[in-house]
This record gives structure tokens, sequence and C-alpha cells, in this order.
């Protein structure tokens, strides 16, 4: 069963195209990646679903329900969360008060309460020792290095525990040793029933970790399958050899 | 680039330096600065220094009030004043219009004039709120001299330049500052408190976020434009009783005076000196510099020498504490705290290991 499911997206910015009616969709349960040479829509598509850029056209579909041109939070609380490419991160709050922000509750009462309490920061210990960040829950997030920010922005979309998460080049900037440790988390909670998108350059890790690999180029789907299919493919070496060869040896 | 562990640090955990001083230390440090705002008045009983003690409670409920707003949410508002009006006109008018009995029976419209404020604050901020830095606190100025023209052209109900005059309660001399020293202490604290709960509600935490990235906060379900909103109308209503607590106190209401820009640079100038964002920090910056203000100007008032004295005073607490007092106090206490943590683990640590692995990484990315 489709869990998201994009069709027709259009977006242009001045005279740039950069979706020109893509169409594609995610299964449920699976650990999607989504690949295609530098400008071919990626981000523009990430930033369509989650509400942060407004489609020209195309319809979005989370869940069986249209979600097309809604506002990050409405979004966010249909229970898709992301991450950015460059990391976003409240950087004057403490790692755990940067949790506990995505941990919001609705409600007029909820939101007067402390988030002080012992059982919210429990939760939030423990999602942070699933990433490995226990000992800095209160240090300013701003100081973490690169890679323990990535690591802080997947827990703290994880912590509000959305049935699909969008990552944005979760990889980029990570040390192998870590990225190892990330991609165990991923397989973790995709066992526990997250659906995953995953845009990612690096293809060993993209083959190694997805179910199911989308290609994009010049702002549409190109093709799509199994990591072995898609590698073989001379399309897709095609599409990335044609617009940018910085990215062959990513691919041969 | 750091590497970094990837399986959770257990007991090997280095022990945090935390950021604030203990709980304890900072309970005391409130109660004591509350005991000595109670007794003031009974230990200077010279209206001259009484009427300062005055000053400083309206600008200390205005500077905790636009904190609320201006501080969590780092949307910096330069025209709070409107609302230091707003209050200020609702309470004359009142008064002359009810013919409300000068002294204590004024002090109920207090909370009238915050309300006035706050609801009016409501549909301005839902415009102002949809700009964001220099765009908005440029507008927020021009909504202040927007009002301020208006109070100017209004005649039938604020007889323009002319201003409106507020009866004097009849108390004697010597007596008259006390009852608007301590209701202004009560709003003063009322103000702090409120201000208590927003930093640690998850509301303030919201607000908070929108502080540090407000696209990212709306990505993660909060709703940033009720937020704002909730908070820019807190403000109002604080900034809206410091003036109707003015008005009253000095006897008149005119258009300058209420919509003031010296008023909206003096309330952002002593959060800043006192540090923005933090709950003391409006507190150490109005009692820092409102009794000093008004010093500087009984000693040297004739030539405005006064504003080169405060002026001089302001560069050199800015030059040396750039993010004001509150939070140099706490970096200092917190530098003496690793330094002593350090001097205590260096015999038995072996040489090269560096102390704390956490605080060189933080130094770094901390602007």
């Amino acid at each position: 069963m489709s869990i998201l499911q994009v069709s027709g997206i259009k977006k242009s910015y001045g005279g740039i195209r950069a979706l020109t009616g893509c169409t594609m969709t995610f299964e449920e349960g699976a650990i999607n990646g989504l690949i295609g040479p530098n400008g071919s829509g990626k981000t523009t598509l990430f930033n369509v679903i989650s509400g942060y850029e407004v489609a020209d056209e195309g319809q979005v579909i989370l869940r069986g329900k249209d979600i097309t041109n809604a506002k990050p939070d409405q979004v966010f609380a249909a229970g898709l969360g992301r991450t950015f490419q460059i990391t976003r991160i409240f950087a004057r709050l403490t790692v755990l008060e940067n949790l506990h922000v995505a941990a919001q509750r609705r409600g007029f009462m909820s939101q007067l309460r402390s988030w002080k309490s012992a059982a919210e920061r429990q939760h939030a210990m423990e999602v942070l020792d699933f990433v490995g960040l226990t000992r800095l829950a209160d240090e300013p997030a701003g100081g973490l290095s690169y890679g323990q920010q990535k690591l802080l922005e997947f827990a703290f979309i994880m912590i509000a525990k959305p049935s699909i998460m969008l990552l944005d080049e979760p990889a980029g900037g990570v040390n192998p040793t870590l990225l190892r440790g990330l991609a165990d988390r991923i397989r973790t909670l995709n066992a526990d029933g997250t659906t995953f998108v995953i845009v990612e350059h690096d293809m060993e890790f993209v083959m190694r970790l997805c179910d199911h690999v989308s290609v994009m180029h010049q702002g549409r789907a190109l093709t799509g399958g199994p990591p072995e299919q898609v590698r073989s493919d001379p399309a897709v070496l095609e599409a990335y050899l044609g617009t940018d060869s910085a990215d062959i040896e990513e691919v041969s | 680039m750091t590497a970094i562990d990837v399986t959770p640090v257990g007991a090997a955990a280095p022990e945090h330096v935390p950021y604030e001083p203990p709980a304890a230390v900072r309970r005391g440090g409130t109660a004591l600065v509350l005991v000595l705002l109670i007794v003031f008045p009974l230990l200077f009983s010279n209206p001259a220094v009484t009427s300062i003690g005055v000053f400083s409670m309206i600008f200390l409920v205005a500077a905790c009030g636009w904190n609320i707003f201006s501080g969590y949410s780092g949307y910096i508002s330069i025209g709070h004043a409107a609302y230091y009006g707003i209050g200020q006109y609702t309470v004359a008018l009142l008064v002359l219009h009810l013919k409300v009995a000068a002294g204590w029976d004024t002090f109920t419209l207090l909370p009238v004039a915050g309300l006035i404020a706050a609801v009016l604050a409501v549909p301005i901020g839902f415009v102002l709120l949809r700009v964001r830095k220099h765009t908005f606190i440029i507008l927020t100025v021009a909504v202040m001299f927007i009002l301020q023209l208006l109070a100017f052209n209004l005649t039938s109900w604020t007889n323009g330049s002319g201003g409106l005059e507020l009866p004097f309660p009849t108390w004697s001399g010597s007596f008259f500052n006390e009852p608007f020293y301590y209701i202004g202490l009560a709003a003063a604290v009322v103000a702090c408190v409120v201000s208590w709960w927003v930093r640690r509600s998850k509301y303030g935490l919201g607000l908070l976020s929108i502080r540090d990235d407000e696209d990212r906060a709306r990505g993660l379900g909060i709703r940033t434009t009720r937020t704002k909103l909730i908070a820019y109308a807190l403000s109002a209503f604080f900034v809206g009783i410091a003036g109707g607590l003015y008005a009253p106190f000095v006897g008149s209401v005119y258009p300058q005076f209420g919509f003031d820009p010296n008023f909206d640079l003096a309330v952002a100038v002593l959060v800043f000196v006192g540090g923005i964002g933090t709950l003391s920090g409006p507190v150490i910056g109005t009692l820092l510099l409102i009794p000093l203000q008004q010093y500087f100007y009984l000693q040297f008032g004739n030539d405005n020498l006064f504003l080169i004295a405060y002026g001089v005073l302001f560069i050199l607490i800015l030059r040396l504490l750039p993010g004001g007092v509150a939070p140099a106090v706490t970096q200092l206490y917190r530098r003496v705290l690793v330094a002593r943590r350090l001097r205590a683990t260096e015999p038995p640590a072996p040489p090269g290991t560096p102390a704390a692995p956490g605080e060189a990484e933080r130094k770094e990315g901390t602007p």
C-alpha cells in the first residue's frame, strides 16, 4: 500500500523549472531511496511535500489524505517529519530542549505546563540514548559538531513518532562509523513501522540500506525499482553522465 | 569534523558543568532582591528618592513585559510605546469620563489599561508579524508614530497637543509616592512571574524555538503565528499597565510623552544591558540603569549633560558585556566552576587527556 503519493508536481523559480510534472509513489513500511544528479529536484520535491514550498501544480497524498500545499505544521501533524540537507536545529536551546520542541502537545492546558517533568525527560533521554547523544543533553545545540547536529535533527523528528520520515542527505558530513550507526537506527525504526524516504548522494549507503530506489532527473521521475536493478539501469548512468560528470564515480 | 561515539555513553561520560547557578542561589537572590525592593521606601523616605523608585517600577513592568515577546521570540519591537500610550490614554479617559476618584480607585483601572492594550495588540500584531527581522522593527516604530499622530489629531478624545490633565490624589507629599511604588512593585512581580512561567512552559519553548529558526519550528508542528501573537499581546498587556501607572503619577497625558520614542529605546536598552531573553535580564537592567539615569538627571540635569554621562555608561556596558549583565554573570560562574573541576581532576589524569571533551567542542561553535 502506498503511504505517500505525489502526482504531476510542477514548480519553477523564475526561469528555472525545478519540478516538471513529478509523479512518484512511496510504499508503506519501506526504506525508499531517492537519487538523482545535482539539481534534479530532489530537495524541491521534499520542500513541496513538507509544506515549505507551494507547488505550481500537482497533488500530494499522504495516507489517503490530500495535503497539497498544506502548511509545514499541518504536514507535521499529519505524521510526516523531515530533516534538512544543511542541518536546522535550535542553536541556543540545549539538546534536550530541542527534543522537547518537537514533542509539543496539542491542547491548551498542556501548553501551560512545564516540559521539565520527569516522564517527558525520561522519554527524551531514551531517544537521545538511541542516537548516542546522552552526555550532551544539557549542552547548547549550537555547540555540537555537524555530525552530532545531524543525529540531533534525526532524534527530534523521531521523538514525534511520524509515520513517515523524509531524510535529506543524512550521510553528508557524517563519518563512516557514525554512518553505520545511523543506518542501524534507520533499520530499527523501520522494523517498528516507520517509512523512510532518503535523499542521498552516498551510493554505498543508499544501495545497502534501501528496499526501493527512485531516480529523479530534470525535475521528474526517471525510473524506480530495487537497488540492483537501478544500479545497472543504463538510463540512470546516462542521466548522471549526461548532466553532471562529478557524480560518475559514485554510480560506477 | 569530530568523530563521536555511536554507542551510548554510560558511566564514562564526563560530568556536565551546569550553565546556571544552582536553584538555591537563584531563589535566594530573587528573595533578597524582592525584600530589598519591599523595604526600600521604608529606608529612604525622601520623596526625591522614592520617585526614582516609582519610575524604576514602571520601567520594570514594561521591561519584563517587553522581554516576554521580544526577548523570547527574537522579534525586536521598537514600538511598544504604542501600548504605553494606549495604557496612559485608557486610564486618563476613564478617570475623566467615569469621574473615577484620584488615588486608590484609579489603580483599579490598571488591569483595564492592560487589557485594552492587549486587545488592540491582536489586530496590530497580526499585521506586523507577517514580516520578520528589520522590516518588523521598522514597522513597529511606524505603528507607534501612527498612533501618536492619531493622539494629536483626534482632538475630541485626546485634546490633541493640549493633552489631558488628571486629578492628583490628596495624599501628603511625603506619602504620595508610596502607593504608586507598591502598586508598581506588585505589577512587576506579576510580570516577572508570567515571564518565568512562559520561560518554562511548553508554550514558551515554542517561542524560543521561533527565535532560533522559525521555519524549522513550523515544520515541527509549532503554530508560529498564534504563538507569536499571544506573546505580543501578553507583552502589550504589561506595557499598557506601565502606561496606566505613569499617567496618574505625573498627572497628565500628552501624545509625545505617551507614544514616546524615547520610551521605546529605553525599554530595549534596559533589557539589552541586563540580558535579552533571560528571566533576570530585564530586572537587572532596569534596577541598574533607571536609578543611575535619574541620579545623573538630578546631578547634571541643567545642560543635558546627564544624557552624555548616561550614553558613556551605556557604551561601556555594551563594550565590556556584549551579551548583557545576566549572561556575563552566569558565564563567569561557569568559568570558575570549570577551572575548579580541572584543578581537582588534574593529578590523576594521564597527560594529553582532555579533562572535559564536551567543553572544547562547545566553545568552537558557540557564538
